[in-house]
């Protein structure tokens, strides 16, 4: 006879409530754990599309994503040419905002020469930029679709393909264009006076200038030796991919990643309390009945197992409860809430420690309590 | 009619409750010994220490001082000699309660079942055994109810029940007829009686009723914690 199983099934409707009050308890932890993880994800996203194995930048910076770097375009030739690079591919960024659909879009626009590192690994749907003009590939949360057009700076740009997972490390959604449109459309949006001068003919003086080469490498070439061979040239600095990633936690998220972080130790701490009070109530109110237990023989076994196989099913309901509601409302979230089975697990992990520790308080008032208590009249 | 073994042996129990000016002395040098068979009543006024005397019995509360042997074995000298009071109350005392204390999550016929079930019975032999008890109580029909909603009376039974569920040869029982009327009252009253001769039992009931009085071999007379045989 499972006496644990008996007495839920007693009160069925208090225990279903409580576990699925439990069970929000724990959406909203998971929901911050897959938002911390999204947040790491998506900043990470921009570093890592290119899928580059070295950043050229300015010299004195930590560009392109942590300080603002702008080198010559023509950058890219000297970096190909070096020994062990693979290939080499300027690349801009940029955060405009548009109009579409009567809706105002933030956009963050990345150039990037098409058939050279710095465009997405994967178009999910319409196909890639080449030559011609005015194309743009958007990410799905931008909202637009394959034939939509959209005016960006002084051009209409048609979508040519779409990609996902492509975004700032604000969550900006991106549009990839050609470096050549990139480049008209930094111009177009300069400031005024710049413009004017442009109008008047100083085209020719200014020349090119981009955010970052990046490099793919061949197989085997040093990256620390390549890295410091650019180092050597006048106003570049170079970054390896982990560097950069490195260093856009370290800088553009951190602050980010620590307030959820804190936010989500807190929620964490705030769960484990009141699951913590909830077996020990759910105890404290049995114990006449585990008095009763006593006097009619049983022995602590019993009632150890009484007490541990309700905790374990309570925070067993509430983890079930939470990853199935979690799992279901994800993909509503504005930003990317990203869980990993491993998430799941450490919270099983702490969930049923504290499941363990909040039945072992308990245990210990179950056991002391004095059989003769349940005589009380 | 020959005397059996003896099976409670209580010698010079005393037991008081708080100290100093709250002391009550709810027990004091209490002798009493049961023997196999015998089916005995506690008489006494309220607060004279009838519930006392059954919990020290049961072992469910240790005497201030004294000896106490249940079935050829000591349990208590001054301490308790043994540490599986539990397992003894399992498997030699049967207790009737004042409350009943049912478990509420429990059916009639599992709350009875349940110590057949502690007691290492399978879970077929444990109904069948709830069932013929409660059968003989005349609550078979409410088995299936939980003790919320039985009648003061039912839950009494049911209690009676599960207190003789696994065969104990020392039954205690604390008003086991006060919520009965006096028809099922003689039912339980037989039902001890059979239980004293058949399972060489011995039976010590606290009652006020007066109509069974003639149920019992022996009254004994409680006053202010002494034994004042009649
Ligand atoms: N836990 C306790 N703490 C303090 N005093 C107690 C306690 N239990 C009983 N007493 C006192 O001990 C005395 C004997 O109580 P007991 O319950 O044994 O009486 P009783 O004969 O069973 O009475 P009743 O017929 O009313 O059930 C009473 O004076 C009672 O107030
Ligand atoms: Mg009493």
């Amino acid at each position: 006879m499972n006496l644990a199983i008996k007495d839920i099934r007693h009160g069925l409707f208090r225990f279903v409530l409580t576990c699925f009050g439990l069970g929000l308890l724990m959406t909203v932890v998971l929901a911050m754990i897959g938002i911390y993880n999204g947040l790491v994800a998506d900043a990470l996203a921009v570093v890592k599309a290119p899928a580059a194995d070295i950043w050229v930048v300015e010299a004195g910076t930590q560009g392109p994503f942590a300080e603002a770097s702008s080198i010559p375009a023509d950058t890219r030739d000297a970096v190909a040419r070096m020994p062990g690079v693979a290939e080499a591919g300027a690349i801009t960024y940029q955060t405009i905002e548009a109009a579409h659909a009567g809706q105002t879009l933030r956009l963050y626009v990345i150039g990037f020469e098409p058939g050279r590192p710095g465009g997405p690994q994967r178009i999910a749907e319409g196909r890639g930029l080449g030559t011609s003009h005015f194309e743009l590939l958007a990410d799905r949360k931008t909202g637009l679709v394959l034939g939509d057009t959209i005016r960006l700076g002084r051009n209409r740009f048609s979508v040519a393909g779409l990609v996902e997972d492509a975004m700032n490390s604000v969550g900006d959604p991106a549009v990839y264009v050609t470096l050549a449109d990139a480049l008209t459309l930094q111009t177009a949006l300069d400031p005024a006076a710049a413009r004017v001068q442009v109008a008047r003919g100083d085209q020719g003086i200014r020349p090119a200038t981009v955010a970052a080469v990046i490099a793919r490498l061949e197989p085997g070439a040093d990256v620390a030796l390549l890295t410091a061979t650019v180092r050597q040239w006048k106003h570049l600095a170079a970054l390896s991919q982990t560097e950069q990633e490195d260093l856009l936690l370290a800088s553009v998220v951190d602050r980010a990643r620590r307030q959820i972080g804190l936010f989500l130790g807190i929620l964490l701490s705030v769960s484990a309390v009141v699951i913590a009070l909830i077996i020990y109530t759910m105890t404290m109110e049995k114990l006449k009945q585990i008095a009763t237990l006593k006097l009619i023989g049983a022995p602590d076994r019993t009632i150890v197992a009484l007490i541990v196989q309700q905790a374990m099913l309570l925070g067993a309901s509430g983890l079930g409860i939470g990853l199935a509601l979690i799992l279901l409302v994800k993909d509503n979230f504005p930003r990317r809430v990203v869980l990993e089975p491993f998430n799941a697990l450490v919270l099983t992990g702490i969930i049923l420690v504290v499941c363990l520790v909040a039945s072992g308080l308990g245990v210990r008032a179950a056991l002391k309590v004095d059989p003769a208590t349940a005589l009380g009249g | 009619m020959t005397l059996g073994d003896i099976l409670v042996n209580v010698q010079g129990v005393a037991k008081h409750y708080g100290e100093g000016e709250t002391r009550v002395d709810a027990l004091r040098s209490i002798d009493l010994r049961v023997h196999a068979g015998e089916v005995i009543a506690l008489l006494g006024p309220s607060g004279s220490g009838k519930t006392t005397l059954l919990n020290v019995i049961g072992c469910i509360l240790a005497p201030t001082a004294g000896r106490v042997e249940l079935d050829g074995d000591a349990v208590f000298d001054g301490i308790w000699l043994r540490s599986d009071l539990r397992r003894l109350r399992l498997d030699k005392i049967g207790f009737i309660f004042q409350a009943h204390n049912l478990l509420p999550f429990l059916t009639a016929e599992e709350n009875v079942s349940v110590v057949l079930d502690l007691a290492g019975w399978s879970a077929a032999k444990g109904r069948a055994r709830a069932r013929e008890l409660l059968d003989y109580l005349e609550v078979g029909h409410r088995a299936k109810v939980k003790p919320a909603l039985l009648s003061g009376g039912e839950a009494q039974r049911v209690a009676i029940a599960r207190a003789l569920a696994n065969r104990p040869r020392i039954i205690l029982a604390d008003e086991p007829t006060a919520a009965l009327d006096s028809g099922r009252a003689q039912l339980v009253m037989d039902l001890l009686r059979k239980l004293a001769t058949e399972q060489e039992a011995c039976i010590i009931a606290v009652t006020h009723d007066e109509k069974i009085f003639d149920r019992f071999d022996r009254l004994i007379h409680l006053r202010d914690g002494r034994l004042a045989d009649a």
